[in-house]
């Protein structure tokens, strides 16, 4: 019973960082149409300067100071390779983010190298825990599902209650109307780039003390966190952070019954099945725009 | 009608080229560069591959390196898994009788090592491939453009997975020790003895292939394909048969792989799992792209350079960010391929100094 709590809560703790990275997925997808396969590297980058600015600075400021890095490295990728190649197809879309992902991940390797890092605990270290309900918690995992949770309400405030959040909203789901009512929909493409980075990097320090920083996490990362927005059907924030919950909650628990070695196929298998049967996700329902071709 | 023909002058000139680099690493005394071109050679056959999904058909597959793997790992497992102890059970007898089971001894310690023969293990890496690609495939290819590509993303790596962490087959070492795969007289093995014989047979296998393939989207199949690569809508209006076809194509590619990775564990006497890791189907990617996407003389040529320059270590430590690098050059600048911009730059070039001429007329 202990161990199954156990497993429990690190199955929500991965999960709810799977979720922030769908949740970026989302951000940019819904904005731009892209689907970025660079996702991954903003949560690497943020914990990577986060663990390089901590050495100086105090941990809070660190943080802070590398989450605005990446949101402005975000907005930067979109001003450059994504506003010129509006015109082009989905095909070469893909292809770029395929190849920011490893120019990053290279440039990564040789500003910092192939050691694997953490930021300290924000609070206590790695022999502290917190008793609930039976099962042992770091500390750090408190904060990893606060700041998901505080991320989520704030998202949703943000799209909801403000002008800004409405405004990109308006973006993704009519361009040509939200043009014609005044929104400057370029600069609403730079900002979701912007946002979905600074998001990323936030998930990559608060998780940094647990599960490390490694200039090559970002790939799996990112497939398990479009597993959790595909889960939860692409495009809805809410949804996403179900699906990162259960992507974590099963790889958690498939510890128990096959190899660890093998942990990482179980996300990928949900993957797969997910896309062939239910492509639009568990909670979404087939829209017009099927994503099947045929 | 005039592609078909004029294609014999261009296979010409490859063969003639190949000879002439061969006589000359000799004359130069450097025949060890043959080994590593032999290598580029048979990854260009998954170049051309990929550049038949994706530049003709329009398809993004980043599963091409799990095709590699498996054929390769198949050829390897089968021909060096040990069967001695199922001698005796009827399946294996029979296989006995058929002549399919081969049978050498172990260099250490004098036993008998009975295995699947090389030939026989080679065409059981293609099917078993073809097969996986067809379940793969049949799923995932009627997905749009991302899906499809964070689906074979997916089966990458859990192929990836798998080999790693799989103790029968060498887990992140890989199979060693595979024997050449000898037919008629021709053997492909990694012996110096044979290094130049193996560059022409690579050579020859990759003429081929792209013979094959380019007779392929001369056909009426290729002119469907470059339909559906343009709209998919249309082509299916149209009467084209599209899952169909593009389930044959990507089964088509997935072989390609397989047989240069059966060809390439045999010649390299091993491998290792990183040839199914995710960066091996992105350099692909960037090879097909680097080539001109739909254009497979392009695609033999300068992935038969690039991965050369590679393997020779040219890139250094720089070696995936010189091919994301690439990805990102040639799509942003020169989405119609190298080849073709270059054209362009030196038409419009050319017609500035042309009077009499729009200037911006070659621009277009």
């Amino acid at each position: 019973m202990v161990q199954a709590l156990q497993y429990f809560f690190s199955g929500v703790t991965v999960g709810s960082v799977y979720a922030i990275v769908a949740i970026g997925f989302n951000i940019i997808y819904s904005a731009t149409g892209v689907l970025n396969f660079a996702q991954g590297e903003f949560v690497m980058l943020g914990g990577m300067v986060a663990i390089t600015l901590a050495s100086f600075l105090p941990v809070p400021v660190a943080v802070a100071v590398a989450v605005a890095i990446v949101t402005l490295f975000g907005c930067g990728l979109e001003l450059v390779f994504f506003r010129r190649l509006r015109s082009h197809s989905v095909l070469h879309m893909i292809i770029i983010t395929i190849g920011l992902s490893i120019v990053i991940q290279e440039l990564a390797l040789h500003v910092w190298d192939e050691k694997v890092r953490s930021l300290p605990y924000f609070t206590g270290n790695e022999a502290s825990s917190v008793k609930l309900v039976g099962a042992a918690l770091s500390p750090q995992v408190i904060w990893v599902l606060g700041t998901a949770g505080v991320v989520v309400v704030l998202l949703q405030l943000f799209y909801k209650r403000t002008l800004y959040g409405r405004a990109m909203r308006a973006c993704s789901s009519n361009p040509e109307a939200a043009m014609l009512v005044g929104i400057n929909t370029g600069n609403m493409r730079t900002a979701a780039f912007g946002l979905s980075a600074g998001l990323g990097a936030l998930a990559g320090c608060v998780i940094s003390p647990i599960s490390m920083t490694h200039y090559e996490m970002g790939p799996g990362l990112a497939i398990k966190g479009f597993a959790a927005g595909i889960l939860g059907g692409l495009g809805n924030p809410m949804a996403a952070v179900a699906g990162g919950l259960i992507v974590g909650l099963i790889e958690a628990f498939s510890v128990s019954v096959i190899p660890s070695a093998f942990k990482d196929v179980a996300a990928f298998a949900i993957l797969l099945a997910m896309l062939f049967l239910r492509p639009h996700g568990l909670f979404g329902r087939p829209s017009g725009v099927s994503v099947r071709e045929v | 009608m005039n592609t078909t023909t004029r294609i014999w002058p261009r296979l010409a000139a490859f063969a003639a080229a190949a000879i002439v680099i061969q006589l000359s690493l000799s004359a130069a005394g450097k025949v060890y560069y043959l080994t590593q071109l032999t290598m580029a050679v048979y990854y260009a056959i998954v170049v051309m591959g990929l550049s038949l999904l994706m530049g003709y058909a329009g398809q993004v597959s980043l599963g091409q390196g799990a095709f590699f793997a498996i054929g390769g790992y198949t050829s390897a497992f089968l021909t060096t898994h040990n069967m001695a102890g199922y001698r005796g059970a009827v399946w294996f007898d029979l296989l006995d009788k058929c002549g399919v089971i081969v049978s050498r001894k172990n260099l250490y310690d004098d036993t008998l090592v009975l295995t699947v023969a090389p030939w026989l293990a080679f065409i059981m890496a293609i099917l078993l491939t073809v097969v996986i690609a067809a379940v793969i495939g049949y799923p995932s290819l009627r997905l749009r453009g991302h899906y499809l590509a964070m689906a074979t993303l997916g089966f990458g790596l859990i192929i990836h997975c798998i080999l790693i962490g799989s103790p029968a087959l060498g887990a992140a070492d890989g199979i060693t020790g595979v024997p050449g795969l000898s037919v008629g007289g021709l053997a492909v093995s990694g012996k110096s003895a044979v290094r130049v014989q193996n560059y022409y047979i690579a050579w020859a296998v990759a003429i081929a292939v792209l013979v094959l393939l380019r007779n392929l989207v001369e056909s009426r199949m290729g002119r469907a394909l470059r339909a559906i690569h343009d709209s998919e809508a249309a082509a299916s209006a149209m009467g084209v048969n599209t899952p169909k076809l593009k389930l044959e194509v990507f089964m088509v590619s997935a072989a390609l792989a397989a047989m240069a990775g059966s060809l390439l564990t045999h010649y390299n006497e091993g491998i290792g799992p990183s040839e199914s890791s995710a960066f091996k189907s992105v350099r692909y990617l960037a090879l097909v792209a680097a080539g001109g996407m739909a254009n497979l003389e392009g695609a033999l040529v300068v992935s038969t350079l690039l991965v050369f320059l590679s393997l020779r270590g040219w890139f250094g430590t720089y070696d995936n960010a010189v091919f994301g690098i690439i990805l990102i050059a040639i799509v942003a600048l020169a989405p119609q391929g190298p080849f073709r911009q270059l054209g362009l730059w030196m038409n419009r070039y050319r017609s500035l100094y042309k009077p009499g001429k729009e200037a911006r007329g070659g621009a277009s």
